[in-house]
C-alpha cells in the first residue's frame, strides 16, 4: 500500500496531465457542439503543455535568470540551481500555436453556422442527410 | 551562395507572405507574380541543394551559427533533397494552374489566398529539410493551420469538412508533440542526429517505444492511414480548386516522408524494425488500408471523392512498402512518394480544368467531355494509366518494386491488395472514361445526332501548361526510373 | 459516438499510464532531460549571449529559428480567419442609426436620406446599442495607458526578467481589446484600422526574417546575430543581446496586432460594422 502511495505521489504530475488529456480527448470526440468540441481541443492542448513544464522542474532550484554580479565579481553558476528553461521554451511555442488553432477553428465555426445555421453536430448531419 | 541553400530555401517564401500582405492592400496584382518569384526560387534553392548534396554528401546548417545538439540544425540528405525537388516543383506548378481559378473567386481577398499559399509551402519545405523533432512540429503546424484555412475557403460544405480536418490534425500534432516529449523526457535531445545515438545506449527501451508509438500514431492520423482517414476525403473533395492541387498531392506524401526519416534518422531503423509485433502490424493497417480505401473509392459519383479514396489506398502503398523492411520495398515507398505526388497533382490539375468548365465532378455531367476537352482527357488518361500501373508511366515501376519487395518479405496478403486495387482502379477509370464517349443529352432527353459535332470548350492555356507538362513528366519519370534508383535512393537506404 | 468516444479515450489512458513506468520521479535533477542538454543554456548564456534570462536566451537566439515560425503561425492565424470570415462590399443595413445625445431619441435614416453633421449632438449606434456607461469607459481609459507601459516593460525588460515578446505583445493586444470592449468596434476600428493591423503583424514576421537575412548578407549563417557586431559597434556577444532584443521588438509588434486581428474578425463575423 505504502508503495503504491509513494507512486502516486512521486509521480503526481503524470497522472494530472492523463487525466486532462483524456477529459480532453472525450471532449473532442463525443461531444455534439462544435465549440464544445473546441474547447475539448484546448483542455487536450493544455495537458501536454503542462506535461512538458512539468518535466522542466527541479527540486531546490528557482528561475532560470541566471544570478550574475553586476560589477565584474565572478559568480559560480549551477546547473542544479536553475530549473531546466528548454521545456519552458519549447511549451512557449505550443501555446501560441494553441491559440493560433483555437483562432482558426472558431473561425471555422462561424461560417460552418453561416452554411447550416447550428453548431451541433446532428443537426448538420441530418440537414446532410435530407439533400 | 550554394551554401546558404538551406535557409533561402524557406526563408524567401515566408518574406514574400509579407509583401503580399502589405501591398496586398493596395493592389492585388502584385500577389500572383510574387508568389510565383518566390516559389520559382525555392524550387531553383532546391535543386541547387540537390545537386550539392549529390556531389559532397551529406550538407549540415546550423542556424544561428550553433552546433547541434544545442541549436537547431539542417541536416539535408539525398532523401531530403529529393523530396525537396518534388514539393517545389509541385507547389509550382500548380500555382501557375491555379492563377485563372484564384481570378474572381475569393471576394476580393486572393492575396490573403497566395499568402497563405507560400507559407504552406514553406512550410512543408521546413519539415523536410529540418533536423530537429521540435522544430518539425511547429513546421506542421504552420502547414495544417493554412491548409485548414484554404481548405474552409471551398463552397458549400467546406467549413465543415476544414473543421473536422482541423480537430483530426490537431489531434494528430499533439500526439506527435507528446510523443516528442516522452523522448525528451528518456535523452535529454531534440536534434536529430543525436537522438539517434543517444537511443541505442539506453539500456530499457519503455519509455522509446511509447515515444515511437506516440509519434507514429500522430503521423498515421496526419496522413490518414486507413481507420484514421475520415477526414480526408471531404477536406480535399470540397476545398477549393486551387488549393486542392496543392494540399492533396503534398500534405500526405510529406507525412510519409516524415515517418520514413523519424525511423531512419531518430528512432534508428534497428531499434524501428527490430520490435517484435509493430512492423507486421503496420504492414496489416496498410493492406486494411488499400483494400478499404480501393472499395470506398468505387462507391463514390464524384470524380473529387474517387481521387480521395485513391490517395487513402495509396497511403497504404507507401506505408505497407516502407515497413516491409527490405530494400526493394524501401525502393518501392520512396519512389512513390514523387510519382504518387506527380500522379495526383496531374489527376487534381485535370479534375480542376473540368471544373473550370463544367461546373461541377459529378460524374454523370462528363457525357461528350472527350470532344469538348480532348487535351485535358488525353492528360487524364495517361494520369489514369499510371495510377493503375502501366508502362511506361511511372505508377508502374514504384508498383513493380513494391510488388518486388512484398515477395521477398513473404508477404502474401500485401501483394494481393496491390494487385485487387490496381484491378479496382481499372474499372474505375475506365468507368469514367466510358462516360467521357457518350454523347450528351439534350434537354428533350434525346441524344444529339451523331454529325452534330460538339463544341470544343477547352480550359485556358495557363492551365493546360502545366497540366501538360505534369503529364509529360509521368512518362519522363517512368523512363528514368531506373537512373533515380540507382542514382538517389539506393544512396538513402540504411543497411539493416 | 459516446460509446466509441469512451473506448477511444479508455486505450488512450492505458497507453499513457502504461508509458509511465519507467518516466523519472517529480522535479528529479538528474533526469536525463535536465542533465544532457539544458545544463549548457544555464551555464553558457551568459557568456555566449549576456543575457541572464535563459528561456529569452534560448527562445531568441539558441532556438531562434523556432521563434521565427511561431511567429509565422500566429501570422498565419490572423490571415486565416481574415481569409475566412472578412465581408468585403456586403451589403450595407439599409437604415442607419443614429441617436440625438442631449434628448436620447433614437432615429432611423433610409439609405440616401440627408445624414446629421458629425458632431457632438449625434452619434452613430449598432442595433445592440448600451446605453454610455460613464464607470466603465473612464476606468477603461485610465488604465489603458498604464498597461500599455507596463507591455512595453515586459518586452523591453525580457533580457532580465519573466518576459519577452510574446508576453508584452499580448498585453498589449489586450489594451486594445478593451478598449473595444468598452467602447465598440468601429470607434476602435477608426482609431487602429484593420489595414494597420494587418500590416504589423505580417511586418513583425518581416523584421525577424530580415534580421537573420542581414545576418546571412553579412557573410555569417541565417540568424547568427553576432554577424551583426561590425553594424552595431559592439562586440559579437553584445550584438546576440541587441539581435535578441530586435527579435522580440518583432515578434510583439506581431503578436499584438495579430491579436487585435483576430478580435476585430471574429467578435464581429468578419463585417466590421457591427460587433461588441
Amino acid at each position: 500500500m505504502e508503495e503504491i502511495t509513494a507512486l502516486l505521489v512521486s509521480r503526481y504530475n503524470y497522472w494530472a496531465f492523463i487525466v486532462l488529456m483524456m477529459v480532453g480527448l472525450y471532449g473532442m470526440i463525443a461531444k455534439n457542439n462544435l465549440v464544445k468540441k473546441i474547447i475539448g481541443m484546448n483542455i487536450f492542448q493544455t495537458a501536454i503543455i503542462l506535461f512538458y513544464v512539468s518535466i522542466g522542474a527541479k527540486k531546490d532550484a528557482t528561475i532560470p535568470i541566471i544570478e550574475h554580479g553586476h560589477h565584474g565579481e565572478e559568480v559560480v553558476i549551477k546547473a542544479v540551481d536553475y530549473i531546466n528553461p528548454l521545456p519552458h521554451v519549447l511549451m512557449l511555442t505550443a501555446i501560441v500555436v494553441s491559440v493560433a488553432t483555437l483562432g482558426v477553428a472558431l473561425a471555422l465555426a462561424i461560417r460552418v453556422y453561416r452554411q447550416y445555421n447550428t453548431l451541433e453536430e446532428n443537426e448538420i448531419k441530418s440537414q446532410l442527410s435530407e439533400e | 551562395m550554394s551554401e546558404q541553400f538551406p535557409a533561402l530555401l524557406i526563408t524567401v517564401p515566408l518574406i514574400s507572405a509579407f509583401f503580399i500582405t502589405a501591398l496586398g492592400w493596395r493592389s492585388a496584382k502584385p500577389a500572383y507574380p510574387i508568389a510565383l518569384l518566390a516559389l520559382a526560387s525555392a524550387l531553383f534553392s532546391s535543386m541547387g541543394l540537390f545537386g550539392e548534396v549529390l556531389k559532397h554528401g551529406k550538407v549540415s546548417y546550423r542556424l544561428g551559427g550553433w552546433p547541434p545538439p544545442f541549436g537547431i540544425e539542417y541536416a539535408v540528405d539525398a532523401l531530403n533533397a529529393f523530396v525537396l525537388v518534388v514539393i517545389s516543383f509541385v507547389a509550382l506548378i500548380n500555382l501557375i494552374a491555379a492563377k485563372r481559378k484564384v481570378d474572381g473567386s475569393f471576394s476580393g481577398k486572393s492575396p490573403a489566398f497566395y499568402a497563405l499559399y507560400v507559407m504552406f509551402v514553406s512550410g512543408l519545405l521546413g519539415i523536410t529539410v529540418t533536423g530537429d523533432v521540435f522544430n518539425l512540429y511547429v513546421l506542421l503546424e504552420i502547414t495544417a493551420l493554412t491548409g485548414y484555412a484554404l481548405i474552409g475557403m471551398g463552397d458549400k460544405h467546406a467549413p465543415l469538412a476544414g473543421f473536422n480536418y482541423l480537430i483530426m490534425g490537431t489531434i494528430g500534432a499533439s500526439f506527435y508533440l507528446l510523443g516528442v516529449g516522452y523522448l525528451y523526457l528518456a535523452t535529454g535531445s531534440l536534434n536529430m542526429g543525436n537522438l539517434s545515438e543517444i537511443i541505442p545506449t539506453i539500456q530499457s527501451k519503455q519509455t522509446i517505444i511509447f515515444a515511437f508509438i506516440f509519434c507514429l500514431l500522430g503521423l498515421f492520423i496526419k496522413m490518414a492511414l486507413f481507420p484514421l482517414h475520415n477526414w480526408l476525403p471531404n477536406a480535399y473533395s470540397y476545398s477549393p480548386p486551387a488549393a486542392s492541387g496543392l494540399i492533396a498531392p503534398l500534405t500526405t506524401k510529406v507525412m510519409i516522408y516524415v515517418m520514413i526519416r523519424l525511423v531512419y534518422s531518430v528512432f534508428t531503423p534497428a531499434f524501428s524494425f527490430g520490435h517484435p509485433i509493430l512492423p507486421t502490424v503496420f504492414i496489416w493497417l496498410a493492406i486494411i488500408a488499400i483494400v478499404m480505401g480501393s472499395l470506398l473509392a468505387l462507391a463514390q459519383k464524384n470524380l473529387l471523392k474517387i481521387l480521395s479514396y485513391i490517395i487513402v489506398a495509396e497511403v497504404g502503398y507507401m506505408v505497407g512498402g516502407f515497413w516491409l523492411g527490405n530494400s526493394d520495398g524501401m525502393t518501392g515507398a520512396i519512389l512513390h512518394i514523387a510519382n504518387d505526388a506527380l500522379m495526383t497533382l496531374c489527376l487534381f490539375l485535370v479534375a480542376g480544368n473540368f471544373i473550370f468548365v463544367l461546373k461541377n465532378d459529378r460524374l454523370e455531367s462528363f457525357k461528350g467531355l472527350i470532344h469538348k476537352m480532348p487535351l485535358t482527357m488525353a492528360a487524364f488518361i495517361i494520369g489514369a494509366l499510371s495510377i493503375i500501373g502501366v508502362p511506361p508511366t511511372c505508377g508502374f515501376f514504384s508498383k513493380w518494386y513494391l510488388i518486388k519487395g512484398g515477395i521477398e518479405a513473404g508477404q502474401y496478403g500485401f501483394v494481393a491488395a496491390l494487385l485487387f486495387s490496381s484491378l479496382v482502379n481499372v474499372i474505375l477509370f475506365f468507368k469514367i472514361i466510358e462516360i467521357t464517349y457518350f454523347e450528351p443529352e439534350t434537354k428533350d432527353g434525346h441524344s444529339l445526332h451523331h454529325h452534330v459535332a460538339i463544341p470544343r470548350e477547352e480550359a485556358p492555356l495557363s492551365m493546360l501548361i502545366p497540366l501538360a507538362i505534369t503529364t509529360l513528366l509521368l512518362i519522363g519519370v517512368g523512363l528514368y526510373s531506373k537512373e533515380i534508383v540507382t542514382g538517389i535512393i539506393q544512396h538513402v537506404l540504411p543497411t539493416i | 459516438m459516446k460509446k466509441t468516444g469512451l473506448i477511444m479515450v479508455i486505450v488512450t489512458g492505458i497507453l499513457l499510464i502504461a508509458g509511465t513506468t519507467e518516466f523519472p520521479d517529480w522535479a528529479d535533477p538528474n533526469s536525463p532531460a535536465s542533465s544532457h542538454v539544458s545544463p549548457y543554456y544555464i551555464l553558457k548564456a551568459i557568456d555566449d549571449t549576456a543575457v541572464p534570462n535563459v528561456v529569452s536566451a534560448v527562445l531568441a537566439d539558441y532556438r531562434g529559428y523556432d521563434t521565427m515560425f511561431e511567429t509565422a503561425v500566429i501570422f498565419a492565424a490572423g490571415l486565416a480567419c481574415f481569409f475566412l470570415l472578412r465581408q468585403f462590399n456586403r451589403k450595407r443595413a439599409k437604415t442607419k442609426m443614429y441617436r440625438h445625445v442631449p434628448t436620447g431619441i433614437i432615429i432611423d435614416i433610409d439609405e440616401g436620406g440627408k445624414l446629421p453633421e458629425e458632431n457632438s449632438n449625434f452619434e452613430r449606434i449598432d442595433s445592440q446599442w448600451t446605453p454610455y456607461d460613464l464607470i466603465i469607459k473612464t476606468t477603461c481609459r485610465i488604465i489603458i495607458p498604464f498597461i500599455q507601459v507596463f507591455a512595453l516593460y515586459v518586452i523591453i525588460h525580457g533580457h532580465h526578467s519573466p518576459g519577452g515578446g510574446f508576453q508584452g505583445g499580448v498585453i498589449l493586444g489586450a489594451t486594445i481589446i478593451l478598449f473595444a470592449i468598452s467602447h465598440d468596434l468601429r470607434t476602435t476600428i477608426k482609431r487602429l484600422s484593420e489595414k494597420m493591423a494587418s500590416v504589423f503583424s505580417s511586418m513583425g514576421v518581416f523584421l525577424f526574417a530580415a534580421t537573420g537575412m542581414l545576418c546571412l548578407l553579412l557573410g555569417s549563417v541565417y540568424l547568427d546575430y553576432s554577424a551583426l557586431s561590425d553594424l552595431l559597434g559592439t562586440d559579437p556577444v553584445m550584438a546576440r543581446s541587441h539581435g535578441i532584443l530586435i527579435i522580440e521588438i518583432g515578434v510583439g509588434l506581431s503578436v499584438m496586432a495579430v491579436m487585435i486581428w483576430l478580435y476585430y474578425n471574429l467578435s464581429s463575423a468578419g463585417k466590421h460594422n457591427e460587433g461588441l
